[in-house]
C-alpha cells in the first residue's frame, strides 16, 4: 500500500508539471495536445513520394509545434496541411554578412490565401518586388531558384545578404512590421543566432530556433547539389585556370560527393571532412579569411566593402609587393624544386622603403587577395592530403564574385598536389548555412 | 634595403659613433686568430656570423715515471709531472651587426698569420652584397654555399654535440627556458625556418633532407604588412608595439560573432574567428601595437598551424623553429609555442635552439671542412670561451637584444675521442646525468653559486701552487679568478645561459676557466703526493686485510672504500682540513661513519662472482691505491674482470688516466694479484672521455687504452726498461694502438657490475640512472648543505646497491 502512494504521490507531482505546461500555453495549447495525438494517425496526403519521405518529419515537426506553443502561437490551419506556417525562412547570421533565404510558394490555394494573415502577404510583396533592402540589403535575383519543391510545396527560392552591422536595423524593421504577428518560428544558424536571439525575442517578439552552423553548411549544400542550379549543376570547376582566355567553368555535377573537403570561407575559415549525409567533422579552421582581407584591405587602401576591394585587387599587380622566389634566387630555386613565379614571402617587399613607394592600393589589394587566398589554399591542400580527400569544395561568401581568388585556389591545388587533388566551387557559394537552416523548419526536433 | 631583425641604427649619427667607438679586444673576441686555418660566413639581414677552425696552444700537464731501477720505492716521488704545450682543435664563432663587417675584415686580416687557406665558404642573404668587400679585404675568394643546406647541417651539428641545445618556451615561468635532453638519435625531425617566408623541412639523416613545404607569410610578412600597417621600419620596433598591443580590439572573436563561445566545436570564445575583421570599417581607427598584436597573432598561429599539418602529415613530433623570426625573441617564441599547443593539443612541443643564429655558419663551415670531416669527432661547448644565451625578455632587459656592438660568441673544443652512450645504460633516452637542476631549484641554484664562490680562493691558490716556477702564475690566477667569477655572477641572472645548470655545469665551467689560463692541473701536485704516501702504506692495509676473516674483510673493504673517498680536495669542507693538516688522515683511516657502512655490506663480494666490473674511479691518493684497489684486487681474486674507468683529463684531484697507468704499475710491481691480473689482461684501464669530476654516461669514451702488454711486460719482467714511459693527457695518449671502443670492451666483457665513487659521479650524477645490470653507487656527502638536503649528516654515507632490473 506504502509503495503505491509513494507512485501515486509521484505521478500527482508529475502530472502537475503538465499541468502548468498546459496553463501556461492555454491559448491554444489544449487543442495542439490533441493534434499532436491526432496527427500520426491522419492519412497521409497524396502528394507524392517526397511527401512520403518527409512523414517522419512532418510528427516531429508537430511535436515541436505544440512544445512552443508555451511561447507562439501557431496557426493551425498550416498544422492541418502537414506543413509548417508561412512564411518560410532560413537566416545565417555570420560574422560579416548576414543570409537570408526566402521561400515563395507559386502553389497557394485560394483557401490559404485568405487564411494568410495580412503581414506576411506584405512581406511577401517587399522581399520578392524589391533586389535591395534598405541600405545594403541585398537580393542576388541571378541566384535564384525557380519552381523548387520543397516539403511537398512548389515555389521560388530568393536568397538576400545584408551585412551583420546592420541587425539593429533588421531588429528595428522586424518590431515596426510585427514579425511576430506571423506566429512562426526562425531557423537560424551562424554566431548571431546566439548573439542575437535575446534581442530578438524581446525585442521582435521572435522565437529563433538555433541550429548548428556546420550542419546546416552540409545539409543545405547536398540540397541544392541534388535540385540544381535551375536545371544545371550548382557545382563546377575552372578548366585552365592561369590562362585568362582560355579559362572556363565547367560544371561538375556531385552524383557521389563523399567524400569530400568542405572549404567554407566566411569572416573566418572552417575546413569540414564529409563523409556522408550525417557524418562529417571539422578538421581545422583559420582566422585568416574574408574578414582578413576586407579588414586589412580597409586598413591599407581606405576602401570600405568587400565589392570596393575586389574591384582594386582585380587592378592591381601583387608581384609589386610580394617578393618572389626569382626576386631571391633570380630564377627557380631548383634545389627544392620551387618554381620562381611562386611567392617567396607575402608582403615581403613591403620590408623597403623605397619599394613602399612603388605600390599602389590596387596592388596592396591585389596581395592582400593573393596572400589569403593561397594561404587558404595551402591550408585546405594539407587537410585534403592528411584526410585523404581528393575534392574540395570551396564555398563561403569570400568566394562572391571572386573569380581570381577560385582561380588561384584551383591552380595551387593542382599545381602543389601535383594534380592529386581537385577544387570545386558551387553557384550558391554563400548561402548554404541559410538554406540548411530552411531546411530544419521541416525537420523533427 | 633589406634587413633582418635586431638591427640598430637608428640613425646615421649614432652609428657614426658607434662605429668609432668600437674596440675588438682580440684577446676576447677573435680569439685564436693567429692560428685560424679555414674560415666560413653568414651573412644575414642584419647580422654576420664568422666562423673559423683554430688550434689553440695550452699548456697540459704530463707525468712521468720515473727509471725506477736501482731505486728504493722510498727515495723519490712516484713521477714527476712536467708542464708541456699541446695543441687543440676549437671552432670559433662570433656573431656581430653587419654595421661593423668592415672593421672586422680588417682587423682579421691585421692578425691572421697563418692561414693558407684560399677561400671564404658563405652563405646567407648577405653573402652576395658583401663579396667583393670580403674577397678585397681578406684576399679570399668568396664560395657561396647553399643556406638551407648549410642551415640544416649546422643544425644536426648542435643537436649532436651540445646536450642541452634544444628548449621549450614557457612565458610565465621561472625560468622561462625548459631545456630539452636531446634524444641519442636525433632523427628525424622538422625544422621550420621562419625567414622572410617559411620553409619546413624534414630532416632524415646527415646528409637526407627534403624541404616538404612552406608558406609565403612569414616573418617577411610581419615585417613588410607591419611597416605599411604602423609606418614603423624596424622588426625589433615592431615586435615592442605588438608587446603593448590588443588584439582584441582588431580581430573578431568567436565571442563576437556568437556573443560567448561555440560549445558544440569547443570553441572558446577568446578565439580568434577573423584575423583584422573588426578592422572592416572605415569609422574606427585603430592603434599601431593594437594592429602589430593581431598581425603577430595572424602569422604565428598561421606558420603553428602549417607546421603542426605538416607534422601530422609526415609523422613527426620533433619540430624546431629557427629564422630571424623567432631568433631568441620571447614574444614570438611563445606565441608559437601557443599555436603548436592549441593546433596540436599539446602533443607537438615547439622547440628552439639555443645557437639558432649560428647554424648558417656553423653548416658552411662544415661544409668548407668536409676534407677534416669535422663530424668524426665529437666537439663540446666551451664554457669559457661562449656567450651563452641572454635574456631576452624586453620588460626585464629593454636594451639587451639592442645594445649596438655586443659580440657573441660560441667557441667548441674538439674532444680528441668520439663519445657514445654506455651500452649498460637502460634508456639512454630518457637518461638525465644531473640529479638536481638548478635551473629550476632556485635555492640549490643559489647555494651551489654561493659555495663555489666561496671555493674560489682556495682553487685560485692551489693553481698558483700548482706552478711554482712560472712567473705569471699569480697573474693568470687572477685572470681566472675574475673570469670564473664573472661566469657565476653571469649565471645567477640568467641561470639558463648554457642550458640546464647543474653542479656538473659548474664545475665545468671551472675546468673549462682554469684551462684557459693555462692551469691545466692546479692538482698536479697535490695528486702527485697523495699518490707517493698512499702507495708506502698499500702493502700494509693489503696485509692487514688478508688477516681478517672474509666478512671481516668485506666489511673492512667497504669501509675503505667509503674512508678513501673522504680524501677530496673538491669539497670545501675536506679542503679545508686538508690545507691545515697537511697529515689528516694518513697515519689512522678516519672513521667517522662506520656505523653507517650498510650491513651486510659485503653482499657484493659474496655469492656467485661477477662477471666483469666496470668502476668508475675517483680521487688519486688513498681513495685510489687505500680504498679501490684492495677492492679490486678482492674482485679480481673471486675472478670478476675489472674495467677501471679513469678521467682522460685532469680535473680537481681525481686520478687522471695516466696517473692511474703510473700507479696501476707501481702496485703491480708490489702485488701478484694485480700483476697477474694486468699479465692476463683481467685488469683493464681505460679512460673515460671525460675531464669533469662528473659524469655524463651519454658521453662516454668509444675507444680505449689498456696497458697493452709490451709496455708491462718490460716494467714487470727485472729487466730494466731501456727508457722511461711517458702518459700524457690528451692527444697522444689516445689511442690509436688500441682502439676498441669502451662500449665494445662492456659489451664484450659482458659486464654485469658497475660501480660508480664519489659525489661529482654519483650524487651530483648518476644519483638516479637506471642501469641494465647491477650497480653501486658510493660517496661520501663531504657537503653540509647537500646532508641535509638528502636528510642526513655531513660525511654520511651513500651506498646505493641496486639489482639488475628484471
Amino acid at each position: 500500500m506504502k509503495k503505491v502512494g509513494g507512485s501515486e504521490r509521484q505521478s500527482v507531482s508529475g502530472s502537475g508539471t503538465q499541468v502548468n505546461g498546459v496553463t501556461n500555453g492555454y491559448h491554444g495549447g489544449g487543442r495542439s495536445e490533441e493534434e499532436g495525438r491526432q496527427r500520426p494517425e491522419a492519412p497521409p496526403e497524396p502528394e507524392g513520394e517526397h511527401q512520403q519521405e518527409q512523414k517522419p518529419s512532418r510528427a516531429g515537426y508537430i511535436q515541436e509545434q505544440s512544445r512552443a506553443s508555451a511561447l507562439s502561437i501557431p496557426r493551425w490551419d498550416a498544422v492541418k496541411k502537414n506543413r509548417p506556417p508561412f512564411p518560410w525562412f532560413g537566416i545565417d547570421i555570420g560574422g560579416t554578412l548576414v543570409k537570408l533565404v526566402y521561400f515563395q510558394p507559386n502553389d497557394i490555394t485560394i483557401e490559404e490565401e485568405h487564411e494568410e494573415v495580412i503581414n506576411l502577404r506584405s512581406i511577401q510583396k517587399y522581399l520578392t518586388c524589391n533586389v535591395t533592402y534598405g541600405s545594403s540589403g541585398i537580393r542576388d535575383v541571378h541566384l535564384q531558384l525557380k519552381d523548387l519543391t520543397i516539403c511537398g510545396r512548389k515555389g521560388n527560392l530568393h536568397f538576400i545578404r545584408f551585412p551583420t552591422q546592420n541587425m539593429g536595423a533588421f531588429i528595428q524593421m522586424g518590431k515596426e512590421k510585427h514579425f511576430s504577428s506571423l506566429h512562426t518560428v526562425l531557423c537560424a544558424t551562424g554566431g548571431g543566432a546566439y548573439k542575437f536571439e535575446e534581442d530578438l525575442r524581446t525585442i521582435v517578439n521572435l522565437q529563433l530556433r538555433k541550429l548548428d552552423e556546420l550542419h546546416c553548411l552540409i545539409q543545405g549544400m547536398l540540397h541544392i547539389d541534388s535540385s540544381g542550379f535551375n536545371g544545371s549543376a550548382d557545382c563546377y570547376y575552372f578548366e585552365n585556370p592561369t590562362d585568362l582566355e582560355k579559362c572556363k567553368k565547367v560544371a561538375y555535377p556531385l552524383d557521389n560527393p563523399y567524400p569530400l573537403l568542405l572549404v567554407n570561407i566566411g569572416s573566418g575559415v572552417s575546413i569540414l571532412a564529409v563523409y556522408s549525409k550525417d557524418n562529417y567533422k571539422r578538421v581545422t579552421g583559420t582566422s585568416i579569411g574574408g574578414g582578413t582581407f576586407l579588414g586589412l584591405c580597409c586598413l591599407l587602401t581606405g576602401c570600405s566593402t568587400f565589392d570596393e576591394a575586389l574591384e582594386m585587387a582585380s587592378n592591381g599587380e601583387s608581384t609589386k609587393v610580394d617578393k618572389l622566389v626569382r626576386d631571391i634566387y633570380g630564377g627557380d630555386y631548383e634545389q627544392f624544386g620551387l618554381p620562381g613565379w611562386a611567392v617567396a614571402s607575402s608582403f615581403g617587399h613591403m620590408m623597403s622603403k623605397e619599394k613602399q613607394e612603388l605600390v599602389s592600393k590596387e596592388d596592396l589589394a591585389r596581395a592582400t587577395l593573393v596572400t589569403i587566398t593561397n594561404n587558404i589554399g595551402s591550408i585546405a591542400m594539407m587537410c585534403a592530403l592528411n584526410e585523404n580527400i581528393n575534392r574540395v569544395v570551396f564555398v563561403g561568401n569570400f568566394l562572391r564574385i571572386n573569380t581570381l581568388s577560385m582561380r588561384l585556389l584551383s591552380n595551387a591545388m593542382d599545381y602543389w598536389s601535383k594534380g592529386q587533388l581537385k577544387a570545386l566551387f558551387m553557384e550558391h557559394e554563400g548561402y548554404f548555412g541559410a538554406v540548411g537552416a530552411l531546411l530544419k523548419l521541416f525537420d523533427p526536433v | 634595403r633589406e634587413r633582418e631583425g635586431g638591427g640598430v641604427r637608428t640613425s646615421r649619427s649614432t652609428r657614426d659613433n658607434l662605429d668609432k667607438s668600437i674596440t675588438l679586444p682580440p684577446d676576447e673576441i677573435f680569439r685564436n686568430l693567429e692560428n685560424a686555418k679555414s674560415f666560413a660566413i653568414d651573412i644575414g639581414g642584419s647580422l654576420t656570423k664568422l666562423a673559423y677552425y683554430s688550434t689553440v696552444q695550452h699548456k697540459v700537464a704530463k707525468v712521468r715515471s720515473f727509471d725506477h731501477y736501482g731505486r728504493g720505492p722510498d727515495d723519490e716521488p712516484l713521477y714527476e709531472i712536467s708542464v708541456q704545450e699541446e695543441i687543440t682543435a676549437r671552432l670559433h664563432f662570433v656573431k656581430f651587426e653587419n654595421a661593423y663587417i668592415e672593421t672586422c675584415l680588417d682587423f682579421i686580416k691585421a692578425h691572421l698569420v697563418n692561414t693558407e687557406t684560399k677561400v671564404i665558404k658563405a652563405t646567407g642573404g648577405g653573402a652576395h652584397k658583401f663579396k667583393s668587400l670580403i674577397e678585397k679585404k681578406l684576399g679570399l675568394k668568396v664560395d657561396k654555399e647553399d643556406e638551407m643546406t648549410c642551415l640544416i647541417k649546422g643544425c644536426n651539428f648542435v643537436l649532436r654535440n651540445i646536450p642541452h641545445e634544444a628548449f621549450v618556451y614557457v612565458k610565465h615561468a621561472d625560468p622561462e627556458f625548459r631545456f630539452q635532453t636531446t634524444h641519442p638519435d636525433i632523427f628525424p625531425y622538422l625544422l621550420v625556418n621562419i625567414g622572410s617566408g617559411v620553409s619546413i623541412v624534414r630532416v632524415e639523416s646527415e646528409d637526407q633532407f627534403e624541404r616538404i613545404g612552406g608558406s609565403s607569410i612569414g616573418g617577411g610578412t610581419f615585417w613588410g604588412l607591419g611597416a605599411l600597417l604602423t609606418k614603423t621600419k624596424r622588426f625589433d620596433e615592431l615586435l615592442q608595439l605588438a608587446s603593448k598591443g590588443q588584439h582584441t580590439n582588431v580581430d573578431m572573436l568567436v565571442r563576437d560573432i556568437y556573443g560567448g563561445s561555440y560549445e558544440s566545436l569547443g570553441l572558446t570564445g577568446d578565439l580568434i574567428a577573423s584575423s583584422f575583421g573588426k578592422s572592416a570599417t572605415t569609422d574606427k581607427e585603430f592603434t599601431k601595437e593594437d594592429m602589430a598584436k593581431s598581425l603577430l597573432h595572424m602569422i604565428s598561429n598561421d606558420i603553428g598551424q602549417l607546421a603542426c599539418l605538416y607534422a601530422k602529415l609526415h609523422n613527426l613530433s620533433r619540430v624546431y623553429f629557427g629564422g630571424f623570426f623567432i631568433r631568441g625573441h620571447p614574444l614570438t617564441m611563445h606565441t608559437i609555442t601557443y599555436s603548436i599547443n592549441y593546433f596540436t593539443k599539446g602533443e607537438v612541443q615547439a622547440l628552439f635552439l639555443r645557437h639558432e643564429g649560428y647554424l648558417g655558419a656553423i653548416g658552411t663551415f662544415l661544409k668548407g671542412a668536409e676534407e677534416d670531416n669535422p663530424n668524426q669527432y665529437s666537439w663540446g661547448e666551451n664554457y669559457a670561451g661562449s656567450s651563452g644565451l641572454m635574456s631576452t625578455s624586453p620588460e626585464v632587459h629593454p636594451m639587451q637584444r639592442a645594445r649596438s656592438g655586443t659580440f657573441d660568441m660560441l667557441e667548441m673544443d674538439r674532444l680528441e675521442r668520439q663519445l657514445v652512450n654506455l651500452p649498460l645504460l637502460l634508456d639512454a633516452s630518457s637518461y638525465v646525468p644531473d640529479t638536481v637542476d638548478l635551473t629550476e631549484d632556485a635555492m640549490a641554484r643559489e647555494y651551489w653559486l654561493s659555495c663555489f664562490e666561496d671555493a674560489l680562493d682556495g682553487v685560485v691558490k692551489r693553481a698558483v701552487a700548482s706552478q711554482p716556477l712560472a712567473l705569471d702564475a699569480a697573474e693568470r690566477a687572477e685572470k681566472f679568478r675574475q673570469k670564473y667569477r664573472h661566469k657565476l655572477q653571469t649565471l645567477r641572472h640568467q641561470p639558463f645561459a648554457y642550458g640546464s645548470l647543474t653542479v656538473r655545469s659548474l664545475l665545468d665551467t671551472r675546468e673549462h676557466c682554469l684551462n684557459e689560463f693555462n692551469f691545466p692541473d692546479p692538482y698536479s701536485k697535490v695528486k702527485q703526493r697523495e699518490n707517493d704516501v698512499a702507495l708506502k702504506h698499500f702493502q700494509k692495509v693489503v696485509q692487514a686485510l688478508e688477516s681478517l676473516n672474509m666478512e671481516q674483510r668485506q666489511f673492512a673493504l667497504v669501509k675503505g672504500l667509503l674512508a678513501g673517498n673522504v680524501f677530496d680536495w673538491g669539497a670545501k669542507a675536506v679542503s679545508d682540513v686538508l690545507e691545515t693538516d697537511p697529515a689528516f688522515g694518513f697515519e689512522e683511516t678516519p672513521e667517522p661513519f662506520c656505523d653507517q657502512i650498510p650491513n651486510p655490506a659485503g653482499f657484493l663480494l659474496q655469492g656467485p662472482p661477477h662477471k666483469c666490473a666496470l668502476f668508475f674511479v675517483d680521487n688519486s691518493g688513498i681513495d685510489l691505491i687505500l680504498g679501490v684497489f684492495p677492492f679490486v684486487r678482492e674482485l679480481l681474486s673471486r675472478g670478476t674482470e675489472i674495467i677501471l674507468a679513469s678521467n682522460s683529463g685532469p680535473a680537481l684531484n681525481d686520478v687522471t688516466c695516466s696517473e692511474l697507468a703510473i700507479v696501476t704499475e707501481r702496485i703491480a710491481a708490489m702485488d701478484t694479484v694485480i700483476r697477474t691480473a694486468l699479465n692476463q689482461d683481467k685488469l683493464l684501464l681505460v679512460q673515460s672521455g671525460s675531464s669533469s669530476p662528473c659524469l655524463d654516461l651519454r658521453f662516454v669514451n668509444c675507444s680505449f687504452h689498456t696497458m697493452g702488454a709490451s709496455v708491462w711486460s718490460i716494467s714487470l719482467s727485472n729487466t730494466p726498461p731501456p727508457h722511461t714511459h711517458t702518459h700524457t693527457h690528451s692527444p697522444l695518449f689516445s689511442c690509436s694502438r688500441l682502439d676498441k671502443g669502451l662500449a665494445t670492451v662492456v659489451r664484450e666483457r659482458k659486464t654485469d657490475l658497475v660501480v660508480i665513487e664519489g659525489m661529482g659521479r654519483a650524487i651530483h650524477t648518476n644519483y638516479y640512472a637506471a642501469l641494465r645490470c647491477e650497480s653501486l653507487k658510493l660517496a661520501v656527502i663531504k657537503n653540509a648543505w647537500l646532508a641535509d638536503r638528502l636528510g642526513g649528516k655531513i660525511f654520511s654515507v651513500v651506498f646505493k646497491y641496486e639489482l639488475a632490473p628484471p
